[in-house]
């Protein structure tokens, strides 16, 4: 405990904040503590005028579960990782809209000081942005200003090696308190107004776990799925309660002796099975069932020794809320030997049923535009399979199975001379966060086109070393890789436009009510099209590569709409 | 399980490192072969399957390498990256999770081992090659090496140090394919690779060159006369990029085997300061 506050007040001091608050303390107003005081001595009845006109100053709000499934209400506040539980990162807000966009200028920017990849969504709840970068930082933002009003950061172990980058993409949010993932593993619950730590649990980061993702609040618990694939962890999804920490359950992405499932791992493999969890997963009120993706078996790219489907890696899981009991599971690639993580945003679709008097022939989907080059369509009731189209190059299939689902080549393994396949290892798509705008009916989506070769390199499993079992390299041959943002009709699985950026770009996407999507680029670029027709409308260069999803919200009615790039939290408005 | 792999590693650096800077592992065949799948993990994406150099990594087959030369300085230029350079440190490439210091023994036996297999060098004429690149080959209208030379095409003086033969020689007879030498966006600084490009701009007037850099907005082209042209696409009437370089093909009826020989010999030399 005095570890951790030692390392946060020396980085208040780092960043210089000191001067932005008197002799390093934050005071309350002496008109806001005569407030508080005058409230507590008073009785109930006459205490209650006391309490609407503290609730009436938005930065004490609570964030409850009501607000969270009821987000669509306050489109001012962005409050969990996709924005709703729906996954679908749309905003209500359409202050800035097609015909006002190229005005649009940059507010503030906010830098972090970390370095690497910055991949964080940021969440704004009643004038305050919350959000995270790398190294186990977290911090809060007056969203009007950019100006920082807590930040901390917890001490990075020397000898973490997660996979790729020390990158961390958001938080969770609910009661008084944020909920972050460490990359050595723990959950850490922190007091939204001040930072500080409430309660603090621990995995193993030795053995390879360590957590990245923005964790899901659902009802009174903290939801987060692990991170591992390429150590050959034991994935699993779990659930904390939010006031204390204490673990309500556990769900084990690979199944032990006697569950089912475990018959689709050879041998002992499935210890070492992956099928991490590590991106955002979404959640249905309605049916009280979260939907969280999971990632690679491991080794990664290797299928020798782990014979069979390698349950659940690469799947969709449908678990219940309260319990973590899995309800149905559909997986999208089987016996996955190319690091085709199925960790993309799971997105819940309602079509609007045929009579416009009732909910008959409306159809509860989930949609999701997988690593492997396909856009998949289920139900969200049962987990069947509806369609499944490619949405980018892929070779690695020419057939489907019965449920529709493409399956895998005979060739298209990994050899040890090296075996070209497209997609690529990173995928058609990756964690880039898509969109879903209800407006256009349409589902946007950065994608890739890329092939590689994909070579064996057989590794003995160590516990906390890399356990990926195979390489993959660009071929020389090949056609420069080529980055697309594109708009996919769910009703039909076709593209209904796309553009080409210059290179491959790691952004997410948003949409809004505007009539807007937005994205950023590798070049540096952040960037609103049209959402009916893909016309980039307007663009701001930020000086840094985008590896983040944007977000919109609203202070003091003026709309904003923010990204993280290069090193900095960027946030736009109108003049 | 882990206090032990501690203890271990502890000593492996303490006696790998500290005290003597030599490979713990030298010659281990078996540490040789864990090398070689590390080294398709983490290394190969630049430096090639089998070290012998990539679209962007220098051939490390050679006996005589650039910025190392002993087994520690390997050591300190895998862990520590080489600023400056595309070469990342140890687990900061996006490629690869990082490796421990017992990994990186294993990759640099795996490195002395290829380098027994590794061809001769250039054998030609390093002083007549410097005459061919300044003088009737017309190399350095577009190419600089050591300060002297054009900025058309790309400077060339670490290039000899850092390439194959294979790969130079294969540069000048086929100037196209390595534009096509796609590389993640992790160990490219630029996503330009010498594209030659057309812009015609709003009052007519046609620019052509090559890419100094581009986004979706803009485009900064260098012309044949090394003018740079700063450019924004929606202002201009036509923007045409090529994959076709702007470097001529020089076939052996330009430039013979024994003159590119030659070239290569003087590139290498200047390469290897």
């Amino acid at each position: 405990m005095r570890e951790r506050s030692d390392v946060r007040s020396r980085k208040v001091n780092d960043f210089g904040w000191r001067s932005a608050f008197s002799g390093g303390k934050r005071f309350p107003s002496n008109r806001i503590i005569a407030a508080l005081k005058r409230c507590a001595t008073q009785k109930l009845f006459i205490a209650l005028p006391c309490i609407v006109v503290l609730a009436g100053n938005s930065s004490l709000g609570q964030v409850t579960f009501e607000r969270l499934v009821n987000s669509a209400k306050e489109p001012q506040n962005w409050m969990t990782y996709s924005g709703d539980y729906s996954g679908k990162r749309f905003s209500g807000l359409d202050q800035i809209n097609v015909a006002n966009v190229r005005t649009m200028a940059a507010k503030w920017v906010y830098q972090t000081a970390a370095t690497g990849k910055l991949e964080t969504t940021p969440l704004v709840v009643d004038g305050i942005l919350y959000a995270t970068a790398q190294d186990n930082r977290a911090f809060a933002l007056d969203a009007r200003t950019g100006r920082p009003i807590w930040m901390y950061q917890r001490q990075v172990p020397a000898d973490i090696r997660p996979c790729c980058g020390h990158v961390n993409r958001g938080l969770a949010i609910l009661g008084d308190k944020v909920f972050l993932g460490t990359l050595d593993a723990h959950v850490v619950a922190l007091d939204a107004k001040t930072g500080a730590v409430v309660w603090d649990v621990a995995a193993d980061y030795h053995t390879g776990y360590s957590f990245t993702v923005a964790p899901l609040a659902v009802k009174n618990l903290v939801v987060i799925g692990v991170s591992g694939g390429e150590y050959g962890v034991r994935g699993f999804i779990d659930a904390y309660d939010a006031d204390t920490g204490e673990r309500k359950w556990r769900f084990y992405t690979v199944p032990g002796p006697g569950e089912p499932g475990h018959e689709t791992w050879e041998g002992d493999s499935w210890k070492v099975g992956g099928a991490p969890a590590w991106n955002t997963g979404t959640y249905d009120a309605v049916t009280n069932q979260i939907f969280w993706p999971t990632g690679n078996p491991a080794p990664s790219n290797r299928g020798e020794g782990r014979a069979g489907d390698n349950l659940y890696s690469n799947s969709l899981l449908a678990l219940n809320a309260d319990t973590g009991k899995m309800h149905w599971y559909f997986q999208f690639t089987k016996h996955d030997e190319h690091d085709w993580d199925a960790t993309q945003v799971p997105v819940m679709i309602d079509t609007p049923s045929i009579d416009a008097k009732s909910a008959a022939g409306s159809k509860h989907l989930i949609a999701q535009a997988d690593r492997n080059g396909y856009f998949y369509v289920l139900d969200r009731t049962t987990g069947k399979l509806l369609s499944a189209n490619a949405y980018g190059k892929t070779t690695w299939s020419d057939t489907k199975d019965a449920d529709g689902r493409p399956v895998a080549n005979q060739n298209a393994s990994p050899t040890l001379e090296g075996h070209m396949v497209c997609p690529g290892a990173l995928g058609t798509t990756n964690f880039m966060a898509p969109t879903y705008d209800p407006q256009t009916r349409l589902f946007y989506v950065t994608a890739r086109d890329q092939c590689d070769i994909f070579s064996t390199a057989p590794q003995p499993y160590e516990a906390g070393h890399a356990f990926y079992g195979s390489a993959y390299f660009p071929s020389e041959e090949a056609e420069p890789y080529r980055g697309f943002l594109k708009a996919i009709d769910p009703a039909t699985g076709t593209i209904k436009w796309k553009f080409e950026h210059t290179s491959p770009t790691w952004s997410g996407v948003l949409s809004t009510a505007g009539g807007l999507v937005f994205s950023g680029d590798a070049e540096g670029n952040f960037i609103a099209f049209e959402a009916a027709s893909g016309k980039p409308l307007w663009h701001f260069q930020m000086g840094g590569a985008v590896y983040a999803a944007p977000m919109a919200f609203a202070v003091d009615g003026k709309q904003y709409v923010a990204i993280a790039a290069g090193s900095g939290v960027y946030a736009f408005g109108l003049p | 399980m882990f206090r032990r792999w501690r203890v271990g590693l502890a000593a492996f650096v303490f006696l790998g490192v500290a005290v003597y800077g030599q490979n713990p592992l030298k010659d281990d065949p078996k540490a040789a072969k864990a090398g070689e799948y590390e080294f398709r993990i983490n290394c190969a994406l630049c430096h090639g399957l089998g070290a012998h150099g990539g679209g962007r990594g220098p051939d490390l087959t050679r006996a005589v390498k650039k910025h190392t030369h002993s087994d520690a300085d390997m050591f300190q230029v895998i862990s520590n990256g080489i600023p400056g350079t595309a070469m990342p440190a140890n687990g900061t490439n996006g490629q690869g999770v990082g490796m421990t210091d017992e990994e990186i023994w294993q990759i640099i036996t795996y490195i002395r081992s290829q380098e027994v297999k590794a061809p001769a060098q250039a054998q030609g004429n390093a002083a007549h090659g410097k005459e061919l690149f300044y003088g009737d080959a017309n190399c350095s209208l577009c190419h600089m090496v050591a300060g002297k030379g054009g900025r058309l095409g790309p400077e060339l003086t670490g290039v000899g140090g850092s390439r194959t033969r294979e790969a130079i020689i294969d540069s000048v007879r086929n100037p196209s394919r390595r534009l096509a030498w796609g590389l993640t966006e992790a160990t490219k600084e630029f996503p330009e690779e010498y594209e030659s490009v057309t812009a015609v701009t709003a009052d007519g007037k046609k620019i052509t060159g090559v890419t100094m850099n581009e986004d979706s907005f803009s485009v900064q082209i260098m012309d044949a006369g090394e003018h740079i042209h700063l450019l924004e696409k929606d202002k201009l009437q036509s923007f045409q990029k090529s994959r076709e370089s702007a470097m001529p093909k020089y076939d052996v009826d330009v430039l013979s085997d024994k003159e590119l020989e030659d070239i290569v010999a003087y590139l290498v030399k200047v390469g290897a300061k």
